[in-house]
């Protein structure tokens, strides 16, 4: 009786896991081919996704799942072949996931920029400095509140490389530098609520801006073209994850995907999102078709 | 990371031993009163304090931040993003599993006991005192159930605590952190010191437990 019992469950596990696994591994040909993404969330929050994916879908056939992480996390469903395609902004990490052989081809899609955003009040008297890394030279000396993202994900690596070029290494135990390890909205909240210098990306401080009403952006101007701190800048690359590693990945369908995101059209695209909403586009398109034409 | 584990270890016991210290201290005489002197509309009050059972952990750290925040009204107490702000949310997602599950233990003792011990002269908090320790094992339960779940919750702790590093950061929100970084086998390492925590919790809750009745 037991014996069934337990038989029994095993079937209908071994069904119900078969059940949920089938649409990746066999596509039919009536469904449409599913395509997984991984990104991070700061991207997946703008809702340029959400703006673009439709036309991909309808020219493919095909069913976008979006999977919305850290950058870390982003890449390592790519290195375990759980995910097809990835589209993160972190460079040095992207080019270790190539070099690792988990990805192929990586081709620039866009960037948009960072700025530091600070209290109001700017306590460490930051407002209308050129650079960041003077900026945040100036919160150290200053001991101003800052916070960190301290997650990995791309604005966390961006943190730390102007920390680095400022000459600081800031600590937990210095008592103004908080490290939270959270998403780009939490620590905007956080700033806000503690009276925080952060380093915020332009697309979601731009989304939030109206929710934060102790927060002004400080270094890094109104938009991207009034950003004199090149080094603010936030390149994007798509990456399909490599076949010879992880068979079971749809490559084609991935390539087919990064092929459509650098074509001239969907930059196009790219280049008008967010100008209805914010007055000014979320990203700025930058694939070598884009920059050929332009 | 590994070197950082202790001062976490050390935060997720004591942010959820105060907050349970509270709940137990408030909730079990409250959760035998309730059974022993019933108020006008006490089926309500039950239903309540059922439901609060069922609270998710997010949504009372959702008013406790709200509570907190600087433009909420108890933003001057300032302790939004201190183990304080944990201990309050941990506090009130703690508290009506112990009163319920008090309630339940309680109702479960004979109540011909009451009736003699009322005979004997024994006044209201005689009887109160005598009923749960005879109730003892549900009650214990209770403490340990409501443990469990602050322990292992970890909505409440993000949203109040921030999850600062060398401060707030608990177990379960430096799991969080290290799975969204892909840091896979160290949040399972991390997932196996806070199972071997909640083991090693309640074999001494249990341990005290007896030793306070027999």
């Amino acid at each position: 009786m037991r014996r069934s019992i337990c038989l029994g469950l095993a079937v209908c596990l071994t069904l119900i896991l078969s059940a949920c696994a089938s649409p990746t591994q066999t596509p039919t040909t009536a469904g449409p081919q599913i395509l997984r993404l991984a990104t991070t969330t700061s991207t997946d929050d703008s809702g340029l996704l959400d703006a673009i994916l439709p036309d991909f879908e309808a020219r493919y056939n095909a069913e976008v799942q979006v999977i919305a992480v850290g950058t870390g996390q982003a890449l390592e469903l790519g290195a375990q072949g759980d995910v097809d395609v990835v589209l993160v902004h972190a460079r040095a990490s992207e080019d270790r996931f190539i070099a690792d052989g988990d990805g192929l081809n990586r081709l620039d899609v866009m960037y948009n920029d960072f700025v530091i955003v600070g209290p109001t009040t700017d306590p460490a008297g930051i407002a209308g400095t050129a650079t960041a890394k003077a900026a945040l030279a100036q919160v150290a000396a200053q001991a101003a509140a800052f916070v960190s993202r301290g997650d990995d994900s791309g604005t966390h690596s961006k943190e730390k490389s102007i920390w680095s070029a400022a000459g600081v290494t800031p600590t937990v135990d210095s008592g103004w530098y908080f490290s939270i390890g959270q998403g780009m909205g939490e620590t905007l909240l956080f700033a806000n609520e503690k009276q925080a210098y952060t380093l915020s990306d332009r697309g979601t401080w731009l989304a939030q801006q109206a929710g934060l009403s102790n927060l002004a952006v400080l270094v890094g101007g109104a938009a991207i073209d009034a950003n004199q701190d090149k080094a603010l800048l936030n390149p994007y690359g798509v990456i399909p994850v490599n076949p010879a590693k992880h068979p079971r990945v749809n490559f084609a369908l991935a390539t087919h995907f990064a092929d459509w995101l650098t074509s001239l059209e969907v930059q196009e695209m790219i280049a008008d999102y967010g100008q209805d909403r914010f007055g000014q586009p979320l990203f700025y398109p930058s694939s070598p078709a884009w920059l050929a034409a332009h | 990371m590994f070197a950082s584990l202790p001062p976490i270890v050390l935060l997720s016991l004591s942010v959820s031993s105060a907050a349970l210290a509270i709940a137990a201290v408030s909730g079990v005489p409250l959760g035998a009163r309730l059974v022993l002197q019933p108020l006008p509309g006490q089926r309500w009050i039950v239903l309540l304090i059922y439901t609060g059972m069922g609270l998710p952990p997010v949504v009372v750290g959702l008013f406790v931040y709200l509570l907190l925040s600087r433009s909420g009204p108890l933003g001057w107490l300032d302790w939004l993003f201190t183990p304080a702000a944990m201990i309050a949310a941990q506090t009130v997602i703690a508290w009506p599993l112990v009163v319920g599950l008090t309630m339940t233990a309680v109702e479960g003792v004979d109540p011909a006991l009451r009736l003699q011990l009322r005979a004997l002269g024994a006044n209201p908090t005689q009887v109160m005192w005598t009923l749960l320790s005879e109730a003892w094992p549900g009650v214990l339960a209770a403490i340990i159930a409501a443990f469990g779940s602050i322990i292992s919750e970890v909505g409440a702790v993000m949203l109040v605590g921030g999850n600062i590093e060398g401060r707030t950061r608990v177990l379960t929100t430096a799991i969080v952190l290290e799975t969204r970084k892909g840091n896979f086998e160290l949040s399972l390492a991390l997932g196996g010191v806070l199972l071997g925590l909640a083991f090693l919790s309640n074999f001494l809750l249990l341990r005290l437990g007896r030793g306070i009745v027999r």
